[in-house]
């Protein structure tokens, strides 16, 4: 399993393929729906963003959150569903330089063809596997927009250590295992229906 | 008739809420780990992170998935248990309850004004925690909590089918619906399936059918073998754990029906999760609250 530190290599995330199982370990961040239009307008509106977010992966996740002496701690924190954050994700590349995006259920063409264009890569982490990505987080580096957007959809700026499984499912060569699975599965819809 | 002690049971109700979100049930995770035996490539790397999940969910009493559902009961009454005329505390022992577990588990804040984006923050509001209550026979009354994730909720779907389509087009809309969720509800599912009624009990038999433990078949045999029909076809669709292909897609298919209107043929299909979590407590004659699942 190939082991991807942060910052980020554009060279080594561009030469990842789908099919490829990897994790990562440095920082990662969070963003949902709420996170993603929050930071675009910020960018849009010329407002400095507290961290660079090309350095790190973007991950769909609302963690569930307690607090600990004080400090925050990540109970649980598996991925949502992505495809809601497609109508942000090629905006989001062009503005932030992000190369790699983590959720469940995959993502479409616009953001297919975004990772094309910055040499990204979308991977899928098990969803409703909260209690394991947990364990690879070490610490919360930092949140930002906690109190205008609530615990499951701030910017979470965590610590992870060999944070996956991760599998990559749609690649900067213009490959999609959703597409690969989809077809498959229009076939053999087929094939059973005439059956019954 | 006897007085309901409500201290008893919301002591009862919290830690059974934390269980709930913190393991599988037997029959589940038994599942889980049979498929996974006989799973390869991207379909066995999916099911070993589920294992995963839940042994550290069990060993450590973290919610398996941050998504904690928004808090749902399903109330049993027995019609013969003494603490019938008590029903009416209920509502505030689940408020309690899912209060306290909100902080000390902890549960995600998960109940969002539809408006104006409030959050209480404790997962209660306007009719959260959602009580369904029914009568039953016996002397027991068992309280089923039901904490469901959004992304599976949100595959559901209510067709009004045409009548004449019969139990094929029954069949057709499932395997349809399959196919067309992909890995969106978190597969290897449990399919819920609610046919006849009207349009809301449709719907409320499709979810209510979910609570049915995994491989337990229905009491009719006709409905038993629909169950297993279907449970074969969808895994034929190659869907796969969390949609990566392979098998399997279902774990099982729950079907639950009410006599319809001829007019009318609702078919309610709600999708849980391989996550599927539930807990169960009853109350005995004598007053005594036991936690059974």
């Amino acid at each position: 399993m190939k082991e991807l530190t942060t910052p980020l290599d554009p060279e080594e995330v561009a030469e990842l393929e789908v099919g490829d199982p990897f994790t990562v370990s440095g920082k990662i961040f969070t963003a949902r729906d709420a996170a993603h239009e929050k930071l675009l307008a910020e960018h849009e509106a010329g407002n400095e963003i507290p961290v660079d977010l090309g350095k790190y992966p973007c991950y769909h996740s609302g963690p569930v959150v307690n607090k600990k002496d004080g400090r925050w701690n990540i109970v649980s924190a598996g991925p949502t569903t992505s495809i809601r954050m497609e109508m942000f994700e090629p905006d989001f590349m062009d503005a932030f330089g992000t190369r790699i995006f983590i959720g469940k259920g995959g993502m479409a063409e616009d953001t297919l063809a975004a990772l094309g264009k910055h040499g990204g890569v979308y991977a899928q982490f098990t969803g409703g596997a909260g209690s394991l990505a947990a364990a690879s987080i070490k610490e919360v580096d930092d949140v930002f927009y906690l109190d205008e957007l609530g615990i499951p959809e701030a910017v979470w700026l965590l610590d992870v250590e060999e944070y996956g499984p991760l599998l990559v499912t749609m690649d900067s060569h213009g490959n999609s295992l959703h597409d690969e699975v989809s077809e498959n599965i229009e076939k053999n819809l087929e094939a059973v229906k005439s059956d019954l | 008739m006897g007085t309901m002690n409500t201290d008893r049971l919301t002591e009862k109700l919290v830690p059974a809420i934390r269980d709930s979100v913190t393991s599988l049930p037997q029959p589940t995770a038994d599942a889980l780990r049979s498929a996974k035996e006989s799973a390869d490539g991207g379909a066995a790397v999916q099911l070993e992170a589920m294992l995963e999940a839940t042994d550290i969910g069990e060993r450590e009493a973290t919610p398996i998935c941050q998504d904690t559902g928004v808090p749902t009961f399903f109330v049993e009454i027995g019609r013969s248990s003494p603490y019938v005329e008590d029903i009416g505390e209920l509502e505030s022992v689940f408020t309690n309850a899912v209060r306290r577990a909100s902080e000390e588990v902890p549960l995600r804040p998960n109940t969002v004004h539809p408006l104006t984006h409030d959050n209480p923050g404790d997962n209660t509001g306007r009719h959260v925690p959602y009580i369904d209550y029914h009568m039953a026979d016996g002397e027991d009354i068992t309280i089923h909590y039901l904490p469901k994730g959004g992304g599976s909720e949100n595959m559901a779907q209510l067709t009004m089918m045409t009548p004449g389509r019969g139990i094929e087009g029954v069949k057709e809309l499932v395997l349809e619906r399959v196919a067309s969720m992909e890995g969106k509800p978190c597969p290897p599912t449990v399919l819920g399936i609610g046919i006849g009624g009207g349009a809301n009990i449709a719907m409320n038999l499709a979810k209510e059918s979910i609570l049915r433990p995994v491989g337990e078949r229905h009491e009719e045999p006709e409905i038993a073998e629909l169950e297993e029909e279907l449970t074969e076809k969808a895994n034929a669709l190659e869907v796969g754990p969390m949609g990566v292909g392979g098998q399997p897609t279902v774990l099982d298919v729950k079907i639950e029906y009410a006599h319809r209107h001829p007019a009318s043929f609702p078919v309610g299909i709600i999708p849980q999760c391989w996550c599927n979590r539930r807990a169960a407590v009853s109350i005995d004659p004598d007053g005594s609250v036991e936690v059974i699942e």
